[in-house]
């Protein structure tokens, strides 16, 4: 048996504190091997589990035969058959006086995006070092992602001690390394412990081979080091509502987990952002109303007024409200193989709340190994840069620093439904309470009615070469026949002027339509119809074009040309040039096009010549969307 | 536990004991589906999990009933005793309870005897299990799976997404960052939740005691006739387990540490007849519960298969 089974396993009261810690490192530092040994130590390794180590460690170990603590924690098969971690696994163990989690997460340059996920749920980080190499790349890059998410405790375990024959020198050079570098990142509660995670030196018993070591061994430091939740609880009071629960017409309360302070009944309190006022009146949870609340805790709060508030409010002490913002600075960890796109809107998640966002070009980016600040364009996978935030409304918040609940938030891609990044809002920009809108007298109807019109975007999207600007053409000679007042953007043209900086890379392209949905908007604010005719290959775009106007004045027109169809036809010789490579990032052949879901028309061009499609299009237009004003 | 949710030594200390933290973790698992999906559902397999999960939807949406019913996937082979326990939890909670039996594995008489444990759960569980959601066309399911259970669980997320065809794609799985969790899916696609993702066995264990838990008495020691079958104590349920020529069941005090289909699930001889013996045993325990399941043993990486083909 593994176990020594006349020792009895460590008993733990229900009541004891729990600690998450991650521990990262690079490759070879033997970090599974460091968790194995914490489960062996702690006697949570099962005889079944055992029986199967040992088999494996015969088949597949990497110890000569010998017990390889990595098999226990590599869960994966592709994992055990390359011998390396590639994804997040988390570990329990526990002594007297400590329940553990442990995230361990892989030290492969490319699952950065791991490391994150695996560091934004814990208290402390064990920074692995192999004592025979010292201070690596790859950890000044773990230590830089352990500072940035805000983590306060780090040991720094120097491992594999016995193979540098337990010297003092050697540890201590490193030590003095690791500290100047970690001053620089604002690290600074750093605990040093000479290990061996292979024989258990300082793992739970202090090591004869050590002498000179006068700290704690690993598992006494862990299960003494004061955990950060207390500085939360004593903040002011904070909770996102997560949910609004009505069971009937007499029972109104908002459920969520408090995220800072605590609350009791009577208490004072602000909805964030509507900014209204109310009072606590109780705190419900199925084993009776409690008399105070603290952060970390589900509850389900009512309150003393019928005020408005729903999922995505923060509800926060009154005389301590929280800003609400719609413009922000934010450091961004881009997680996605897809690279940022500034000024696409991406999905937002903070708290509880669910917007649409929009990200400026980075300001710059972070080379995490020398912490040098690079200009950047964009954001590749992994890459970590500060940017500028525009949402589509306004969030309550709080700067990540002072609340990572309030202040964390993910992107994710529309159209992938993909989490592309995860983010800390730093602070609020004042730009969009200083830019106030000007109120207009003459309004957009007041314009509208003046032609005699209702305004529209009619926007025509399709493949180059797919009869999108003949079609168009044609359209806006029979609306003009008909009396209307029209204006055609032509994509070609556009691009000769307005928009003649910008290229074809996916970030110039969702530019382009940037720009010109902001004009054909502008244009309907003056009450005309306006014909758009963009190959606006991403839906992400053609959305936001939408999200532009008024809901029933958007009619998308998708031009439906196969692309073999598009290709015979040629008319520009373009798709030639792109075959031949004389012609980067065309849509269809090198650059993605995403047909629209749900278009108001579809028209197929292998099935309705221009002028047909013309004339259908024209019905559809005068019959249902823009009639004549008669109101 | 009094009416206080914090214990009182954590209390005083202003701290959250670690069962009161990982409580309050599934409350806000729970809620934010309840927010954010549109047709969830909870995977009820009777269990001392499904327990625990069971009275933690009841208090995360107190004094409202949990927002979506229970489904129960009957291989038809469970312990008596379970169907009943469940029958009389969800009359007594007052929840919609769905139960689904896969019917072309019915109407072939797949059982775990002379098909095995891999083709049974194959065609009883995992097939049926992805029948019902996509008859009730459900887009997140919880589960009541925890990750020191095994090797590939300790590396899923707590929200696992799920494409059209109830695949996990372990090496493409969304970064779960915070408490932050993607819940958009295109037409089609899924996820399984998990809100005991960060309970171990014992946390179960503590938690049913101080809650008061209703769970089967079969986690807890009796007389049961049972028979020995490739070295596991089997319990004859009822008269389907065919018997060998010349082998007699002999009553024996055995209790389950897990529950499943009877044919497959091996006893254990104890005498804890308690919560705190049962307790007292679990925490002294030389062997993982799951070894208790033929179904695990077939293949190291067997869950991590079955996961990726649609298994909770």
């Amino acid at each position: 048996m593994a176990a020594d089974s006349a020792d009895a396993p460590r008993d733990m009261r229900a009541d004891s504190a729990l600690l998450r810690f991650i521990t990262c490192g690079s490759v070879d530092d033997g970090k599974s091997t460091l968790i194995g040994r914490l489960l062996y130590d702690s006697k949570l390794i099962f005889d079944d589990q055992m029986a199967a180590l040992e088999s494996d460690s015969k088949k597949v170990g990497t110890q000569g035969g010998a017990l390889d603590f990595a098999l226990l924690v590599d869960g994966l098969a592709a994992e055990r058959e390359q011998g390396i971690t590639i994804d997040v696994a988390y570990r329990f163990f526990n002594t007297e006086k400590r329940a553990f989690i442990v995230a361990d997460t892989p030290g492969h340059e490319q699952y950065t995006r791991n490391m994150i996920t695996g560091a934004s749920t814990a208290d402390l980080a064990i920074i692995l070092i192999d004592a025979r190499k010292g201070v690596l790349t790859q950890t000044r890059r773990h230590s830089y992602l352990v500072s940035l998410i805000g983590m306060r405790h780090v040991v720094l375990a120097v491992n594999k001690m016995d193979l540098v024959g337990f010297d003092e020198a050697t540890f201590t050079n490193i030590v003095n390394d690791y500290r100047a570098f970690a001053g620089r990142i604002g690290l600074t509660d750093i605990t040093a412990i000479p290990i061996s995670g292979l024989m258990g030196d300082n793992i739970t018993t202090k090591s004869a081979n050590t002498p000179w070591h006068r700290g704690p061994t690993l598992i006494e430091h862990l299960e003494t080091v004061e955990v950060d939740s207390e500085r939360l609880t004593r903040a002011p009071f904070r909770m996102a509502v997560q949910w609004v629960n009505r069971p009937d017409q007499s029972f109104r309360g908002f459920a969520g987990r408090i995220a800072a302070g605590a609350v009791k009944p009577g208490d004072r309190v602000r909805v964030s952002p509507s900014g209204r006022e109310t009072t606590i009146a109780r705190i419900v949870t199925q084993d009776g109303d409690l008399d105070a609340a603290h952060a970390g805790q589900s509850v389900t709060l009512t309150f003393a007024d019928e005020i408005d508030c729903s999922r995505g409010d923060v509800i926060a002490e009154a005389l301590q409200p929280l800003e609400s913002s719609d413009q922000f600075e934010a450091t961004i960890v881009w997680m996605d193989d897809a690279a940022l796109l500034p000024g696409r809107q991406y999905v937002l998640k903070c708290a509880a709340k669910t917007v649409l966002a929009s990200v400026s070009e980075p300001k710059h980016k972070i080379n995490v190994n020398s912490l040098e600040q690079l200009a950047a364009r964009t954001l590749e996978l992994n890459e970590i840069g500060v940017c500028t935030l525009a949402l589509d409304q306004p969030i309550a918040f709080a700067p990540y620093t002072e609340n990572p609940e309030l202040g964390g938030f993910i992107l994710i891609d529309r159209a992938t439904n993909a989490t592309v990044a995860a983010g800390m809002l730093h602070f609020a920009l004042r730009r969009a309470q200083n830019i106030h809108w000007q109120a207009l007298e003459i309004d957009r109807t007041a314009r509208a009615r003046a032609l005699g019109q209702r305004p529209a975007v009619v926007w025509f999207t399709g493949l180059s070469g797919s009869g999108k600007s003949t079609i168009a053409n044609l359209v806006e000679k029979q609306l003009h026949a008909l009396g209307r007042h029209t204006i055609l953007l032509d994509g070609d043209n556009i691009r000769h002027g307005l928009n003649r900086d910008l290229g074809f890379t996916d970030a110039d392209r969702v530019e382009n339509i940037r720009r010109v949905a902001e004009v054909a908007k502008l244009m309907t604010d003056a009450g005309l119809i306006v014909l758009v005719s963009f190959i606006s290959p991403f839906k992400a775009e053609r959305d936001l074009a939408r999200a532009r106007v008024p809901e029933g004045e958007f009619i998308e027109v998708f031009i439906d040309t196969p692309l073999a169809v598009a290709e015979q036809r040629d008319v520009k010789g373009l798709y030639k040039k792109a075959r031949s490579g004389q012609l980067k990032n065309f849509t269809g052949v090198d650059s993605p096009y995403e047909p629209p879901d749900a278009p108001e028309l579809r028209i197929d061009t292998t099935a309705v010549d221009a002028e047909a499609a013309a004339k259908i299009i024209v019905e559809r237009l005068v019959g249902d969307y823009v009639p004549n004003w008669d109101i | 536990m009094t009416a206080a949710s914090l214990s009182p030594t954590a209390a005083r200390a202003g701290a959250l004991s670690h069962l009161d933290r990982l409580e309050a973790e599934a409350l806000f698992i729970m809620r934010e589906v309840a927010a954010t999906c549109e047709r969830p559902v909870m995977l009820y397999s009777i269990g001392k999990d499904s327990s625990v999960m069971l009275h933690l939807a009841m208090k995360a949406f107190y004094p409202a009933k949990p927002p979506f019913p229970l489904l129960h996937v009957d291989t038809t082979w469970k312990f008596r005793e379970m169907i009943a326990f469940r029958d009389q939890r969800a009359k007594e909670l007052g929840l919609e309870l769905l139960i689904h039996t896969n019917p072309e594995g019915l109407a072939q008489g797949v059982n775990p005897i002379t098909h095995g444990a891999t083709v049974h759960t194959d065609i009883m569980k995992t097939q049926a299990l992805k029948q019902a959601l996509d008859k009730y066309k459900f887009d997140a399911a919880f589960g009541g799976a925890r990750r020191d259970e095994e090797k590939s669980r300790a590396k899923e997320r707590i929200f696992s997404f799920r494409n059209a065809q109830h695949r996990w794609d372990p090496k493409n799985q969304r970064p779960e960052v915070w408490s932050l969790f993607n819940t958009r899916l295109a037409k089609g696609e899924s996820l399984r939740v998990f809100p005991l993702s960060n309970w171990t066995e014992r946390d179960i264990w503590q938690y049913i005691a101080r809650e008061n838990i209703p769970i089967p008495s079969l986690y807890f020691a009796a007389e049961r006739p049972v028979v020995v079958r490739d070295g596991a104590l089997i319990m004859v349920d009822d008269e389907r387990l065919p018997l060998n020529p010349g082998e007699t069941p002999q009553m024996k005090r055995v209790r389950f540490r897990t529950l499943g289909c009877y044919p497959l699930t091996g006893a254990i001889e104890s005498d804890a007849d308690t919560l705190e013996t049962v307790i007292e045993e679990t925490l002294r325990a030389a062997v993982s519960e799951r070894q208790g399941r033929a179904i695990d043993h077939d293949q190291s990486a067997s869950m991590e298969k079955k996961k990726q083909e649609g298994y909770f």
